[in-house]
């Protein structure tokens, strides 16, 4: 068992979830999703599922929205490479979409391999149609991805939130 | 070349006869749509037009979302080897309500008919493929319940089992290659989303 940890904003974005009724919840894991994966694995309500690759989450955000369940897709910034050419699928079916991305390769990444897509992320959501907020700061977690959430579901957008790495921390393995 | 000898047209429209509110269907892109289309337009099934590789993810949400109803999707060989991961993908969900037809005709027939990883090898430079066997592959990933069928006499079975076996349910289907007339659905995705969601939850 893990020591009880003070609340963060991962448990923000939990109860917003919790508020918008998310059925689903897809991911390839990250580090900083992590915390936010368990509460969703612990919720009775939702049911998450681990994919092999990111493209499976829009698919299943599809099929999800068909059967009339609200889902959530979670993913770090490489795994958005992934979902390029089924991003479409928000655009020709008119789906709502939320995704929640850790950002690597963003501020003081110590991993040169993340660069390339962490830059690209942004770039390519955004020709692809997809609406983009952005967060820095713990504060701004909770309200961003709720007014993300009635975006996608209210008003029928595919909409990403970046959460930063300046939010998230540098990962520096050991290396000063 | 394929020894196969079942028709995907009359097998889909045996597959599909009788079609109740209670029956979604899910047909990826190319002859599987086609084939769906032919047996009958209706609003709750969901023919894609693209999205090549995602239709088996697309019904696994679909299962989650409505397990009273059966979901059944119907693809092509192509379509299932680019989305292959998601097969293990199901087998974690184990979703009992879901039963996937994969018409293996082992050719993109789409695309001109070159031979996909189903394909058996050393048939010369254009017609060589792996020898792959995606009934093999979804048993591997954990679908337990995963079978090929080949003749007319298993037909029968194979419509109970995609109709009415708990799932989650893998048929690999040998069909023959054949040159067949485009049926087409609509194609507006929105509109086939809407009347989707319009047949089953009486909103769009
Ligand atoms: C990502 C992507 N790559 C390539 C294509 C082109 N394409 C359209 S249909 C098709 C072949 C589908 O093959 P299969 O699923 O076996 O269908 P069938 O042989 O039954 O027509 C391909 C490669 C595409 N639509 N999307």
């Amino acid at each position: 068992m893990n020591a009880p940890t003070a609340p963060d904003w991962r448990d923000d974005i939990f109860a917003v979830l919790q508020a918008h009724e998310i059925k689903q919840v897809y991911h390839v894991p990250d580090a900083g999703h992590s915390r936010l994966i368990e509460s969703c694995q612990r919720s009775n309500a939702m049911r998450t599922l681990a994919l092999t690759t990111e493209e499976e989450g829009v698919a299943l955000a599809a099929g999800a929205w068909l059967g009339g369940q609200r889902s959530v897709l979670l993913m770090q910034s490489s795994g958005v490479g992934n979902t390029i050419n089924l991003m479409g699928l928000t655009k020709t079916m008119r789906l709502p979409l939320l995704t929640l991305i850790t950002m690597r390769g963003d501020y003081g990444e110590f991993n040169s391999w993340q660069y390339p897509m962490g830059q690209g992320t942004p770039k390519v959501l955004e020709a692809m149609g997809v609406l983009l907020y952005s967060v820095d700061t713990a504060e701004e977690v909770k309200a961003t991805v709720d007014a993300a959430a009635r975006s996608a579901f209210n008003g029928g957008q595919a909409v990403a939130v970046l959460l930063r790495q300046k939010l998230i921390g540098i990962k520096n393995f050991g290396k000063k | 070349m394929s020894t196969a000898t079942l028709r995907r047209r009359p097998l889909v429209k045996t597959i599909l006869e009788g079609a109740t509110d209670d029956l979604l269907v899910i047909a990826g892109l190319g002859s599987s749509n086609w084939d769906v289309t032919e047996a009958g337009d209706r609003p709750l099934n969901m023919p894609l037009w693209g999205a090549m590789g995602a239709t088996v993810a697309m019904g696994l949400g679909l299962a989650i979302a409505q397990p009273t109803k059966r979901v059944l999707v119907i693809t092509g060989d192509g379509d299932m080897l680019m989305g292959m991961g998601s097969l293990a993908t199901v087998a974690a969900q184990q979703p009992h309500n879901l039963a996937i037809c994969v018409l293996d005709n082992e050719k993109f027939g789409e695309t001109g008919n070159q031979a996909t990883h189903t394909s058996a090898r050393n048939q010369g430079p254009t017609d060589s493929g792996a020898g792959a066997d995606l009934s093999v592959i979804a048993r591997g990933c954990g679908i337990a319940d995963s079978a090929t069928i080949r003749g007319e006499a298993e037909v029968a079975q194979l419509v109970a089992d995609l109709r009415r076996k708990s799932g989650p349910v893998f048929r690999l289907v040998k069909v023959m290659v054949e040159k067949l007339e485009f049926v087409m659905p609509p194609q507006d995705g929105a509109h086939l989303k809407d009347r989707f969601r319009q047949a089953l939850l009486g909103q769009a």
